[in-house]
């Protein structure tokens, strides 16, 4: 149990003590994102363990099944609300609830991204003020869906409330609908999103590089673009980059 | 984009239409001024940093100045990125907190915290950190709230021409400095907050030096505020100046000194306690002018609130001789930090055993040492209190021994984001100090 949910203060709608969250979530069946080959050995292939043949999927954690506890049911029940009231839903605009670690993730499909963010803000029983961070991660092994963008939210008037938004897109269509109209805040994290992951945010007023050169090529947080680096000399040794370097998978 | 299409990056030679371009790279400065005064231009876009004294390092001010007035001010970032976030993925665990207590150098020890706090939230074990683990957190960062805001103001005053500020600044920031240096073995960059706790014990001696220190800091705090609360200079350029009220605040997602100026007592130490805050008996320190000068009273009064709790702290480590690592033998670094004559390193009786009396604690340390620990698939995020507002960790693990992905919300990278508005409209000269109001360190922004 973390921090967060020992601090969750219980409000009128919000009666669920803090620890009844791990009594109350069942075993959901994990999502399989990569495989991790090998045991270890660099990215250049030389494994001499003799356990460079094992294969082994990476499982995060999958779907969650209502109650998810802690605050987390109401804040999907009212989310379910408001999104019908302003012409969505749930069904389609919700592609997975995770309840890990005590917090809740939902994954929402790209095109509802800018509806679920205009709820989340202005929904009273949500207001999630603040877009905290966006931050990118790219999973090169999920076929259709490689980069996700993850945003947090941070509701001050309800109580310090979280909830994490992640929206995937795919590699040769990396397009997902700016938030910046919702959350003038989320201006420069999606510009370093974009800079960082290539992930083009639609709609952006000024979607340009921030914190690598104007002209730079690549996007450099992304799993296939290297390192760098060079061999160091010392005392006679040769020490190879760290990309280069044995590594424990 | 490419720099040819930057109008603000122009060249003579790269603008198409009659835009006048002027540049002051060498050269006689009165020619500079002969050649824009023969345009008889008001109008004038104006490139302030990267290197530029007042602008905290390496931030660049894209300013289209009217005369004297602002009325448009766009922040240039990324002239100090190193990578930070890149190179993490291929470190250990562990090793991380080398990397990131490197980001926002004028407050390490709160990097190193949110990370860990980050790696342990992934771990499952964020309630088996000891409790002197937890106190002794407390203590480093609550000091490390103090010279954060020492530096803060210090530079601020010198950028608005206030050496004494600086001088008396800077001198209390190496009190506590030396105290760091004595716990950690470094002044800054300390990587002494551990994935599962803390490198090491308090070295003897250390908690009364930080006893003996805690009211000469206290001390030159009061010499800062009879020198500037009521310094009618000092009120001129900072009171109204830098205005941004509650709702930019929330729509900037602002967070720290320059929303606790607007009057909201909004402090993650308070609303989701973490590393046993709310043991603590501290006040939320609030101001109501949105301005400047509200935020120095803040960073003033905040500091007296955080040897407050540093006061509280010393009386719970005394009481609690515990261990400063996690029990998991899997997890916790084999070593503690000792000092020797030979400087600071790990602890002689550890060498002995490893070297001399046991096989398997060498083959134990060489594991944990080179290979790490494994961290389950998933991720986590977690916000503390930093001195500039919430600092948030954001990790991803693919259950190896490297973080997948480790994205670090910084509070300055977010809150630059106000300096448009904050200073259009305002003077050229009241932009150095709304910046230094909101207190970026480029390390942090540009990671």
């Amino acid at each position: 149990m973390s921090d967060q949910d020992k601090s969750a203060e219980p409000t009128t709608t919000d009666a669920v003590t803090p620890g009844e969250l791990a009594e109350v979530q069942a075993p959901s069946e994990p999502v399989k994102i990569a495989d991790r080959k090998g045991m270890f050995g660099s990215s250049l292939g030389n494994d001499t363990s003799g356990y460079g043949g094992l294969d082994r999927p990476v499982l995060f954690p999958g779907a969650a099944t209502k109650p998810y506890g802690s605050y987390f049911d109401d804040l999907a029940n009212n989310l379910q609300v408001s999104l019908r009231q302003r012409g969505g839903d749930i069904e389609s605009a919700v592609e997975r609830v995770v309840v890990d670690r005590g917090e809740l993730t939902l994954f929402v499909a790209r095109e509802h991204l800018p509806l679920v963010a205009q709820v989340l803000r202005d929904e009273p029983a949500l207001r999630f003020e603040q877009c905290l961070s966006v931050s990118g991660v790219h999973y090169p092994q999920e076929t259709g869906r490689e980069l996700h963008a993850v945003y947090h939210f941070f509701s001050i008037t309800n109580g310090s409330k979280r909830v994490r938004v992640e929206v995937t897109a795919p590699d040769d269509d990396p397009h997902i609908p700016s938030i910046v109209e919702t959350y003038p805040g989320a201006d420069w994290h999606e510009r370093e999103t974009w800079d960082m992951f290539g992930i083009i945010f639609d709609g952006h007023p000024a979607l340009t590089r921030i914190l690598m050169p104007d002209d730079w090529p690549g996007h450099p947080q992304r799993k296939d673009y290297p390192l760098g680096g060079i061999p160091v000399e010392y005392k006679g040794a040769t020490v190879p980059p760290p990309s280069d370097r044995r590594s424990y998978k | 984009m490419t720099a040819s299409t930057d109008a603000y990056g122009a060249t003579t030679h790269d603008v198409d239409d009659d835009t006048p371009v002027l540049n002051a790279t060498g050269g006689d400065w009165d020619d500079l001024v002969d050649e824009a005064a023969a345009l008889g231009e008001e109008r004038l876009v104006v490139n302030m940093g990267p290197q530029h004294p007042s602008t905290h390092g390496v931030l660049r001010l894209v300013l289209e100045l009217d005369g004297e007035t602002v009325t448009e001010a766009r922040a240039g970032i990324g002239y100090l990125h190193t990578g930070i976030e890149k190179n993490m993925e291929f470190r250990t665990w562990t090793q991380g907190v080398t990397f990131c207590t490197r980001m926002d150098y004028v407050m390490p020890l709160f990097n190193e915290a949110v990370f860990c706090l980050s790696v342990e939230k992934l771990l499952g074990i964020t309630d088996q950190i000891p409790a002197r683990a937890q106190a002794i957190r407390v203590l480093m960062m609550e000091l490390n709230r103090v010279t954060s805001h020492l530096v803060c103001l210090a530079t601020g005053g010198m950028e608005m021409g206030a050496t004494t500020v600086m001088t008396i600044g800077f001198r209390e920031r190496e009190r506590i400095l030396r105290i760091f240096e004595a716990i950690s073995g470094l002044r800054m960059n300390h990587a002494y907050i551990r994935p599962g706790g803390v490198a090491g014990d308090l070295p003897a001696g250390t908690i009364d030096q930080v006893r003996e220190n805690i009211p000469l800091v206290r001390q030159g705090i009061k010499e800062l505020e009879a020198l500037l609360n009521e310094n009618p200079v000092l009120k001129a350029r900072m009171c109204d100046v830098g205005y941004l009220d509650l709702t930019g605040c929330m729509a900037l997602g602002i967070t720290g000194p320059v929303l606790r100026s607007t009057g909201l007592p909004h402090d993650l130490r308070k609303a989701e306690p973490y590393c046993g805050y709310e043991k603590y008996d501290f006040d939320v320190v609030t101001w109501d002018t949105c301005d400047a000068y509200g935020r120095y009273r803040v960073r003033i009064d905040e500091m007296y609130q955080s040897l407050r709790i540093v006061e509280q702290v010393l009386k719970e480590l005394d009481e609690n001789p515990g261990p400063v690592m996690v029990e998991d033998k899997k997890i916790a670094w084999p070593a503690q930090l000792a000092v020797a004559s030979d400087g600071q390193g790990n602890s002689l009786d550890h060498i002995r055993e490893i070297m001399g009396e046991s096989m398997e604690s060498l083959i134990h340390h060489f594991k944990l040492v080179t290979e790490g620990f494994r961290v389950p698939p998933g991720q986590a995020y977690v916000g503390i209190e930093s001195p500039k507002g919430e600092i948030g960790c954001h990790t991803v693990s693919d259950g190896g021994t490297r973080p997948y992905r480790a994205h670090f919300r910084d509070p300055s990278f977010n809150n630059l984001q106000a300096v448009a508005a904050m200073s259009e409209g305002g003077a050229v000269a009241d932009i150095i100090v709304a910046v230094a109001s909101i207190d970026p360190v480029m390390g942090g922004v540009d990671r």
